[in-house]
């Protein structure tokens, strides 16, 4: 069993040094395909960061009457953080509005004047929440809008921005399921030209593996040297993509950084490096093993 | 020299092959085989070879000789009818048994059928390697045969290195490798031109003189009145002359 093993990769080994040229024409073919695929995996990165940035500019506040005492705003907040579509609930204090305001209309003597005229602070005490999904501002609205709350409550922000809401939630619905249907797409024409390739390469060999059966070639011993091409295939077309892939990542970056703020790919992609390298393993390792099982197997059937 | 390097020949060729004794008969019991697109190929064929024997297929091409190859080495299965192979009944085995099978029998091709990509040295060595033979035992084996054949110098020559006559060689030594109680050769010298022909049926003949059952198949005249051995003629896919001493003969 040990022997025969050993042997499987020693002609596999063999093989791929001696048809040198068709490793290399594979190894080209795959190594495209490999790129195609990083790209995707890094157009994933992108479009996902798109959204996230869009997303991120997504809220609603609201805007609780002066009579409110912090207490109840307060528990409001731990009822809101327990909803499960509720990501984050900031509050701001009647005197932290104040303060921002004052802030921001510092150069206003007008304002600040009039501010500090009155006696009681006139700005509401907020809450800002964020979901977890755009989608799900609805819900929460719904919520704040309930009856026992609404003593409470002042105005909400969602009811003034609704619209604005529910386009920005269908853009980044829409961003993140078109990215995922160009990435399985493109992904399997990457997939179905290796196959084909490697097909047309073991098509080559029909004679040789007709001959290693006549000598008394089990299938597995016939297949064996082929999967192992295969895998040789799939990892030095792994390794060259990435090398080939990582200038081009360089160069554009610092577009996509203009594009997208606080998006950096090329970061990105060193950070992930490792990852990305196992990922293109896989995926080159695994499509190289089960083309060749495939092309191989029509050539075993008697 | 060549009478002591045919000698010296001889030697290696005994020690290497009266090791085991052949007892294997090759039965056909009411073969045929029809082909859905070309017809009848052979038609309630019976006949047996007993071990030991020198055979030869005659008859036109498309005879069907190739066919009762096909038939023997399990490449094909019979529409009808029975074969057995010593204790194997050929059109029984399965995928998985037949490469087992296979090693029992060397079959040599008109095409000669050697690895492209491998020497002289590994396309022999291959036939043992398939076999899971233990590496010390292929390294001795195979220059040995090499020898045998007449193509000690040329081990590490790849098939393009090496004229039609030499491949045939290489071949007939891939056969040979693993002992088997058959050698069985199609149209073996058709590529061939008479004074390597030659050179093939000596050594088959060599082969055959030292137990090994060998079935011929051929339509070259000369070669089967040379022989004078066992004749078979088929014509359109039926046997219609079973002689002990043959001559080439078709009406």
């Amino acid at each position: 069993m040990f022997t025969i093993i050993s042997r499987i990769f020693h002609f596999g080994a063999k093989n791929f040094w001696r048809n040198g040229w068709l490793s290399t024409a594979t190894i080209a073919i795959m190594t495209l395909a490999l790129m195609m695929f990083v790209g995707l995996i890094m157009f994933g990165v992108v479009t996902h960061a798109a959204a996230n940035s869009i997303q991120d500019k997504i809220d609603i506040s609201v805007y609780f009457n002066t009579n409110t005492s912090e207490d109840q705003i307060l528990s409001i907040q731990q009822s809101l953080k327990g909803l499960s579509q509720v990501a984050s609930v900031d509050y701001t204090s009647q005197d932290q509005a104040l303060a921002t305001f004052q802030k921001n209309h510092s150069s206003d003597q007008t304002i600040s004047q009039a501010i500090s005229a009155l006696d009681t602070n006139p700005l509401e005490a907020s809450l800002n929440v964020k979901a977890k999904d755009p989608s799900e501002y609805g819900a929460i609205n719904s919520y704040l809008t309930s009856a026992n709350l609404a003593p409470y409550i002042d105005t909400i922000s969602y009811a003034q921005n609704q619209d604005v809401i529910t386009r920005l939630a269908t853009i980044v619905r829409d961003v993140n399921v078109g990215g995922w249907v160009v990435i399985v797409f493109l992904a399997l024409v990457a997939g179905l030209v290796v196959f084909n390739t490697i097909r047309l390469a073991i098509y080559s060999n029909r004679d040789e593996i007709g001959i290693m059966r006549v000598v008394g070639a089990s299938n597995s011993l016939v297949r064996g040297p082929y999967i192992v091409e295969g895998v040789f295939w799939g990892g030095i077309a792994a390794v060259v993509s990435l090398i080939l892939v990582a200038p081009v990542f360089w160069f554009v970056s610092p577009y996509l950084g203009q594009f997208i703020p606080g998006l950096n790919i090329f970061q990105y992609f060193y950070t992930h490096i490792i990852q990305l390298f196992l990922y293109q393993l896989l995926f080159g390792v695994l499509i190289g093993m089960f083309s060749s099982f495939w092309a191989v197997q029509r050539y075993l059937k008697n | 020299m060549p009478s002591s390097r045919g000698y010296k020949e001889k030697n290696i060729l005994e020690s290497f092959c009266s090791i085991w004794y052949n007892s294997l008969v090759i039965v056909f019991q009411g073969v045929s085989k029809h082909y859905s697109d070309r017809g009848v190929a052979l038609e309630d064929v019976s006949l047996q070879i007993d071990p030991g024997e020198f055979v030869s297929l005659a008859g036109r091409s498309g005879a069907g000789k190739s066919t009762v190859i096909k038939l023997l080495i399990g490449e094909e299965r019979p529409s009808k009818g029975r074969i057995f192979f010593g204790q194997y009944e050929v059109n029984k085995l399965n995928d998985g048994e037949l490469p087992a099978f296979r090693r029992h029998v060397g079959v040599v091709f008109q095409d000669f059928r050697l690895l492209p990509a491998k020497t002289a040295y590994e396309n022999v060595a291959f036939a043992l390697e398939v076999a899971g033979r233990p590496a010390r035992e292929i390294a001795e084996l195979v220059p040995q045969v090499l020898d045998m054949v007449g193509l000690g110098d040329k081990m590490k020559n790849f098939p393009s290195e090496l004229s039609g006559g030499e491949r045939q060689r290489v071949a007939i030594a891939r056969a040979m490798i693993h002992r088997p109680e058959v050698v069985i050769a199609d149209e073996p010298t058709g590529n061939l031109d008479p004074f390597h022909t030659f050179e093939i049926i000596k050594l088959l003949e060599k082969i055959n003189e030292l137990g090994t059952t060998v079935v011929l198949a051929t339509h070259d005249r000369e070669v089967i009145n040379n022989l004078e051995r066992r004749v078979i003629t088929l014509d359109k896919g039926r046997v219609i002359r079973d002689e002990k001493k043959g001559k080439y003969i078709l009406v």
